[in-house]
């Protein structure tokens, strides 16, 4: 028996014009770790609310087909009966949790199903020992970071061992350090307790090498469903995994899934290409220009150093030229009262016209960093300087709309204006929100970002990265926040990599993602440091005279 | 409120199993209820008080007691402005059509001050209650007694803070936009963007409810647990802290009157049940084994 089977599943959402999903046929069999691809609104998380039984049992809505889960028929049960043969997470770690402490988040799913409580006790152990997560158990769940709340969220779902997990872009908050680990929990118990999952992802790069299968979705109707290299090899280019792409570009006829075999695929190119295997070596290839570099024009490496840091001493630079100072800290700390020091003794200056990525695992101080420059909150020691209006565009852009049409809270916004903004997809509200920030009061001389990624499908991420790059070509300084390294290498010329409320590293985008570990692009994971992008992996590749393997 | 500020701490209060606890809270609110006189009242928000220091949990409660004295001073001038009793006017008001003649008495000022300090009183219990008693606990022992309650309740202790979060949010959005605080018109708009998205948030936590299997057929079994010292102390203490309530009432001990003068008698039995109140209700606390 399957672990979950849809027959000719079509549904629509009340009041919808159109159907969310279209005769959808699929089967996921128990022990198969399936990944959903899809853009945005091309039904996933419809998807998995239909196999969790919210659909149609919590949303309403017209449903057509079948829908078995578990051996459960959805026209039959509910989602509260379903629970106890599929485990759900959803995208926000905020709204999942619902009990006050960890042990009672992981214990109420077992005390519904009315276990005893010796039995909800054991489970409760199991669950957090197998996530990892003994140590919260008796923490409040209030004061977890997101990455620990969406594990807990995940322990609750797996608490009793459901056949069948269902995840929904279960990364997207998280840095990649918490996105992996997260992964390869789902590894784990996939491989060593047998649960199928179907998991929803916009970063497929991440969940591909632990696939059996890919199903695509678009316009609510499956695609494409097969393993992970044909699915490689069938992707349009705005699903293409960062690997796909690059040996697609440069004309290498295989299309890998994977770093691994994309490695595997240049390896076996006739004519030894010579690859390098470690990081920061360039392997005698000649690197391109473009990352790292601003018309040609080579940026500085550092801004004078202090204790083996880079630490910028002024505005940014180009074409060894100082730009003016846009936003600029000083020797500034965040301490929370009663808490810890944030920020601590942070230097750092961006220049006009620089384009500036900011990364960092969660909580290494990203959004106070931003803050601070915006002025949102003064830095407790320090300076903070700004040469102008500072434009900040926090996480949630929907935080921005007050209104109920988006016209009357975002002038200029066209079609778009007599929408509701609940009703605009996330990369339109996120358009919506960087103008309305951008065109409230003066010309900003720095635009914020904070993670502007977050769920958003890789055309939307491309639009905005093209965005950013115009603002930075017309004058305004660029600050992003982001755990997207594929993103911050299509348009940031410098990268900052906060660690412990300090910068530990600034310099050129391609020096910091190139030579990376975990904050490193997949491209620069195949070629080994030097190229960031598909586009400059390829033109790198191009450059060398390869010829493919028969 | 109650799932915004719970705090694990090691204190004999937190030791207690959270019915037995929230019993000795909503007491100590229902003795601060019957109480009219001063001292008795003084008593009552001293012991709230003391107790927030012994749970560890002070610093809650204090922002409770904060935010509940403008209260107090409304509910003051509210009762001076209607009620017509008392002898000694210190305000002779204007005519008001249909009210009559709004005269402001000093019997009328003292007794809003009293029911001012009540307020107060009760609030520093369900803040204490809210900082110290472990809402699930609580969320299981109402899910037993009925699915929907338990289904309300929940939704509700944990739709707060998400409402709460989401209005920091929308308020912080509105300061990066305008470089300042919000105008009253920004703020009337993050309130209002709030309670709209009240319904979707509830959604959210509802669907997760759902998926965590909440309305499933299953019966919540209660787990066996063993009295503890401080299960039985703080039990005896509710216990007493209602009996020294209704002895006081029945027998009329405190002897205060409001109208049409005021009377604050101050004998040796006002003074003796104050006392004893405080030491009814903080006894438990002196007892520290077994509390992390």
């Amino acid at each position: 028996m399957s672990a979950l089977a849809l027959d000719g599943v079509t549904y629509a959402y009340p009041d919808a014009d159109g159907a969310a999903l279209r005769d959808v046929t699929l089967a996921v069999e128990p022990g198969e770790f399936v990944v959903l691809a899809g853009g945005s609104g091309s039904g996933k998380s419809t998807l998995l609310r239909a196999a969790a039984g919210l659909v149609p049992h919590f949303h309403g809505g017209t449903f057509a087909g079948r829908l078995v889960c578990g051996g459960l028929d959805t026209r039959e049960h509910g989602p509260a009966e379903l629970a106890a043969v599929a485990g759900t997470l959803f995208q926000d770690p905020e709204t999942q949790v619902v009990m006050a402490t960890v042990r009672s988040e992981l214990a109420f799913p077992l005390e519904n199903r009315g276990w005893s409580p010796a039995a909800v006790a054991r489970g409760v152990e199991e669950a957090a020992l197998a996530l990892g997560i003994a140590s919260l158990l008796d923490r409040s769940t209030r004061e977890l970071s997101g990455g620990e709340l969406q594990r807990v969220a995940l322990g609750a779902a797996l608490a009793g061992r459901p056949e069948l997990l269902l995840l929904d872009e279960p990364t997207s908050q998280l840095d990649p350090v918490a996105g992996d680990e997260l992964l390869a929990v789902l590894r784990r118990v996939n491989e060593e307790w047998g649960t199928a999952v179907l998991v929803a992802e916009h970063r497929l790069e991440r969940c591909l090498p632990a696939a059996d299968r890919v199903v695509a979705l678009e316009n609510g109707a499956v695609a494409f469903d097969g393993d992970p290299s044909a699915f490689a090899a069938w992707a349009p280019p705005e699903l293409q995994p960062p690997v796909t792409r690059l040996c697609a570009l440069a004309g290498i006829p295989a299309r890998p899934a994977t770093v691994k075999a994309a490695r595997q695929a240049l390896a076996n190119l006739k004519g030894g290409l010579s690859l390098p295997t470690s990081s920061g070596t360039n392997g005698g290839l000649s690197l391109p220009t473009s990352r790292g570099t601003n018309g040609g024009l080579s940026l500085p490496t550092s801004r004078g150093t202090k204790g083996g840091l880079s630490l910028p001493t002024s505005g940014g630079t180009k074409g060894g030229l100082s730009l003016p100072m846009a936003i600029a800290l000083r020797g500034a700390w965040f301490e929370v009262k009663d808490g810890p020091a944030i920020l601590k003794g942070v230097d750092v200056a961006i220049g006009a016209g620089e384009a500036v990525a900011l990364m960092g695992r969660n909580g290494a101080g990203k959004s106070t960093l931003l803050r601070l420059l915006a002025g949102l909150i003064e830095p407790t020691r320090g300076k903070a300087m700004r040469a102008g209006r500072v434009a900040l565009l926090l996480q949630n852009p929907g935080d921005y709309f007050l209104h109920d049409r988006v016209g009357d809270d975002v002038p200029g916004a066209g079609a778009l204006a007599d929408r509701h903004p609940r009703d605009v997809s996330g990369g339109e509200r996120q358009r919506l929100a960087l103008e309305l920030v951008l065109t409230t009061g003066a010309a900003p001389v720095a635009v914020l970002l904070d993670e502007p990624t977050r769920g958003m499908d890789r055309g939307h991420g491309a639009r905005l990265a093209a965005r950013l790059q115009q603002l930075a070509a017309g004058g305004t300084a660029v600050l992003v926040a982001t755990h997207d390294a594929e993103f911050a290498a299509a348009w940031a010329t410098r990268t900052i990599l906060l660690g412990d409320g300090r910068p530990v590293a600034d310099a050129p985008t391609a020096e910091v993602l190139g030579g990376g570990w975990y904050f490193a692009t997949q491209t620069a994971r195949v070629l080994g440091g030097g190229a960031l992008t598909p586009e400059d992996g390829a033109a790198r590749l191009r450059q060398q005279p390869v010829e493919a393997a028969p | 409120m109650i799932a915004a500020t719970h705090r694990r701490r090691a204190s004999p209060l937190h030791a207690a199993r959270a019915g037995v606890a929230g019993a000795w809270c909503l007491t100590l609110g229902l003795v601060a209820l019957s109480f009219e006189h001063p001292l008795l009242l003084a008593a009552v928000l001293g012991v709230a008080v003391a107790a927030a220091a012994g749970a560890r949990v002070g610093r809650a409660v204090g922002r409770a007691l904060a935010w509940s004295l403008p209260l107090a001073v409304v509910i003051a001038v509210v009762n001076a402005l209607v009620d017509r009793n008392g002898v000694t006017v210190v305000f002779r008001g204007a005519t008001v059509p249909g009210l009559g003649r709004l005269d402001v008495t000093a019997e009328a000022l003292a007794y809003g001050g009293i029911l001012g300090v009540r307020a107060v009183a009760i609030i520093a219990c369900a803040a204490l209650l809210a900082a110290a008693v472990d809402p699930d606990e609580l969320l299981r022992a109402v899910r037993r007694r009925s699915l929907r309650a338990g289904v309300t309740a929940a939704l509700a202790t944990h739709l707060v803070g998400v409402l709460a979060r989401d209005g920091r949010r929308l308020a912080e959005a509105q300061r990066s936009l305008t470089g300042g605080p919000p105008r009253a018109a920004a703020r009337l708009g993050v309130v209002r963007a709030v309670a709209a998205g009240a319904l979707d948030r509830a959604t959210d936590v509802a669907a997760t409810l759902e998926v965590r299997g909440f309305g499933s057929a299953g019966r919540l079994q209660r787990a066996p647990r063993p009295v503890s010292r401080h299960d039985l102390a703080f039990g005896a203490s509710a216990l007493g802290l209602a009996a020294l309530g209704i002895a006081s009432g029945v027998g009329g001990w405190e002897g205060f009157e409001a109208y049409p003068r005021v009377v604050v008698p101050l004998e040796p039995r006002q003074v003796v049940l104050a006392v004893a109140v405080a030491a009814c209700a903080l006894l438990p606390f002196a007892d520290r084994r077994g509390i992390a």
